[in-house]
């Protein structure tokens, strides 16, 4: 499905992802771990195609389109859905219509007609009850003033009504309470299936501990350090990163 | 306004200023140039009852001896008002008996910006009046408003039919030396629009004007006074569009509006002048205009919705003064600056009668090198008890080089008053149009569903098919200048 070949990237001139090759085939979990500013979140925006970021070498097919000449938007619509770390606040434009303007814009891509807003009403109920997300989430301006949790669940939500190919999900983690976590990674869980595919980015073994990884994968410094399955997460938790970062 | 609005669509398709072309039309013009006796000539030209001379006449000895104002926060080299025709209107038979007698290139014109005049496809529920230049060339549906006694004609046309009701109400909201532009407009205006709407009626239909510069160096001074009689409504929408001169064009117009008991008026203005050059500034319309109503009647209502998209420099305060108990005022707006554009736009809400409400909701968007100003003015008299005011001012900047300013000024001479403002300034950035586009959203959607949101309050209160034409345009103009 996502075919990464030699990859080198950043911004401005700097790289910062220097040479990375990754392989992700069908119903396959991925995750991606590595020391604060190894270049994770760089990886995750060169594969989303945002702007300010440039492939400087290398290339990344996907379904074996060459996804570097494809825009922000053909990517999301070719199905590559990324779960920010950081999601941007937009006041004055409200939650439930703007994934409804996703949803259709997906629609209108597949040659279908635009959804009847009563119809989407109720997809986006199911999906926030498989959430645990609240109504009045539906009413809110997108992810205004939510708090770092409800932005997190908020994109899971974004996910389970694309239902994209590919997710690649950027320390969704990271801001979940504890029951939040396993409502949210059940979720995911119950949006798997054997044709698509995740790549997990996160620092922690307990998100591991729900969404069962078939690869890990570290990155130090911009490069792919080492490759295990998931008793790599178990070690890196007991050990740290030195012995795979220095080793290299 | 209708299925033949295609305007905005088009435009979609081709980024630059749609409604730059001009009309080759046979004109009438006078000669550059403004004293006495171009005053005199324009009201012989137009047949006017000596009183209308003398209002004129008035006007112009009152302006002479004011000074274009300083306090805007606008910049522009001096106008030359002698460099500038005062009369310029579409050669044709004295009296039109018909639309038939419109000159074809005229009704051309206007069905090309959208707004067709000839009776098999006119706009089916709304009545247009469409100025060109100086002069209403075509009013449509008026036999059908007559009928619920509702008169609406150019103002030349009242002038003669009607020149009573003008005489008692004309310059009764805007006295002849009011401001500069003012006192201007008074002087030398040709033409308009006239509303008078009887006791106890709800107009069965908008009613509008749309105005149209075609002439180089002609300036365009149109008139429109409205009157509201006890009990009743109407929704007034006016339009505007200029074509592309290196040149600029100078707007002075004047609106009055007046409400008498429990009557309401609501007027929508979606303001498209030419803007200018886009990289260098050059060319564009100096719309320097007069709005104001007055609440004369108690509990009467008058409500000014806008959205300013275009001019050079706009200057501009629709206003209320709300004189009889109960009465309120209402100002929303949009005002969108790009390119060079410079806006200093706002309102005054002037509270005389007790219990008189007012509310102002004010949307800036700035973008590329322009400058928006809100100004606006809340003054509570001594006798205006338990007077209320809510005041909103939002601005939005696009880009890093354009500017937003706010002034606020409020007076208020009695305790039992409350007055509150609020007033934020936001930003559309890249990371807010990435973030739709990596959900699949096209970057004009996005920007569009922002934008709309900024504007909710605002767009809300417009007819709807203005409203989709206005965010659309809106929508369109901004395309280029984010990021
Ligand atoms: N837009 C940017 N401006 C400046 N520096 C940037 C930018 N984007 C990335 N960097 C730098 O690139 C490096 C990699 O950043 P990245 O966000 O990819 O790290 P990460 O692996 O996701 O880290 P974390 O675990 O802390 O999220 C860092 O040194 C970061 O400061
Ligand atoms: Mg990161």
């Amino acid at each position: 499905m996502l075919e990464i070949k030699d990859l080198h990237a950043g911004f401005d001139g700097n790289e910062i992802i220097k040479g990375i090759s990754l392989s992700i085939k069908k119903g396959e979990i991925h995750a991606v771990m590595g020391p604060n500013g190894s270049g994770k979140s760089t990886k995750a925006k060169i594969l989303s195609g945002h702007p300010s970021y440039e492939a400087m070498g290398g290339e990344i097919l996907f379904d074996g389109e060459n996804l570097l000449e494809m825009d922000a938007e053909e990517r999301s619509l070719a199905g590559i859905f990324m779960g920010f770390q950081y999601p941007v606040e937009v006041p004055g434009v409200n939650n439930a219509e703007f994934l409804r303007m996703a949803h259709n814009a997906r629609r209108v891509k597949a040659g279908e007609e635009e959804i009847d807003p009563l119809d989407f009403d109720d997809l986006l109920s199911e999906k926030m009850k498989m959430l645990g997300m609240e109504k009045k989430y539906k009413e809110r301006n997108l992810n205004d003033g939510f708090s770092g949790g409800e932005k997190k669940k908020n994109e899971i939500l974004q996910m389970a009504i694309l239902e994209p190919k590919l997710s690649i999900l950027d320390e969704t983690d990271s801001g979940l309470d504890i029951d939040a976590l396993r409502v949210v990674s059940e979720g995911v869980n119950k949006l798997r299936n054997e044709n698509n595919a995740l790549i997990l980015i996160t620092h922690y073994q307990r998100l591991l501990d729900y969404i069962k990884p078939d690869y890990v994968h570290v990155l130090s410094n911009g490069k792919i350090v080492k490759s295990g399955d998931k008793t790599l997460a178990l070690e890196l938790e007991s050990q740290g990163y030195d012995w795979v970062t220095t080793a290299n | 306004m209708s299925d033949e609005q295609n305007s905005v669509s088009d435009i979609l398709e081709d980024d630059t200023y749609k409604y730059g072309f001009t009309t080759d039309v046979e004109s009438d013009t006078f000669a550059k140039g403004l004293d006495e006796g171009v005053i005199r000539a324009i009201s012989k030209k137009k047949n006017e009852p000596q009183f209308m001379l003398d209002f004129r006449l008035k006007a112009f000895a009152k302006w002479k001896t004011m000074k274009e104002p300083e306090w805007p926060n606008v910049h522009y080299p001096p106008i030359d008002f002698q460099n500038i025709s005062y009369y310029s209107a579409p050669k044709q038979k004295k009296v039109l008996n018909s639309l038939d007698e419109v000159d074809p290139e005229v009704m051309r014109t206007f069905e090309k910006l959208g707004i067709p005049l000839d009776e098999q496809k006119k706009l089916a529920n709304v009545a247009v009046d469409a100025v060109f230049d100086s002069v209403s060339v075509a009013t449509t549906h008026k036999k059908k408003l007559m009928e619920v006694g509702i008169i609406f004609c150019s103002f030349s046309e009242a002038l003669q039919e009607y020149p009573e009701l003008i005489e008692e109400y004309l310059g009764t909201v805007v006295p002849v030396g009011d401001n500069y532009y003012a006192a201007l407009n008074s002087a030398v205006f040709t033409d308009g629009s006239f509303v008078y709407i009887p006791p106890d009626t709800i107009s069965p239909m908008e009613i509008s004007t749309y105005f149209r510069i075609n002439t180089e160096e002609t300036g365009q001074f149109e008139r429109t006074l409205i009157i509201c009689a006890e009990n009743s409504y109407v929704s007034y929408l006016e339009g505007c569009t200029a074509p592309q001169f290196d040149t600029n064009q100078l707007h002075a117009a004047v609106v009055e509006l007046v409400t008498l008991e429990n009557a309401e008026i609501k007027y929508s203005t979606v303001q498209n002048w030419y803007a200018g050059d886009k990289e260098t500034g050059k060319g564009g319309i100096y719309n320097f205009v007069t709005k104001r109503g007055k609440c004369q009647g108690d509990g009467s209502k008058i409500s000014w919705t806008q959205v300013e998209t275009g001019s050079a420099i706009t200057w501009k305060y629709p206003s209320c003064l709300l004189l009889g108990d109960n009465t309120s005022g209402e100002f929303y707006s949009v005002a969108l600056t790009n390119g060079h554009m410079q806006a200093d736009t706002g309102t005054k809400m002037i509270h005389v009668g007790k219990n008189t409400r007012s509310s102002i909701i004010s949307k800036g968007i700035s973008a590329d090198h322009s400058s928006n100003s809100y100004r606006g003015q809340v003054k509570v008299g001594k006798n205006a008890t338990n007077a209320r005011n809510y005041s909103q001012c939002d601005s939005m900047l696009v880009g890093d080089k354009s500017s937003a300013h706010t002034f606020p000024y409020i007076e208020t001479a009695n305790s039992s008053v409350q007055v509150e403002h609020e007033a934020a300034t936001s930003k559309i950035s890249e990371d807010q149009l990435f973030y739709f586009e990596s959900r699949g959203i096209s970057r004009e959607n996005a920007i569009e569903a922002v934008i709309s949101g900024f504007c909710k309050e605002v767009f809300k209160q417009l007819p709807m098919e203005f409203a989709v034409e206005a965010q659309k345009l809106l929508t369109l103009k901004l395309e280029d200048s984010v990021g």
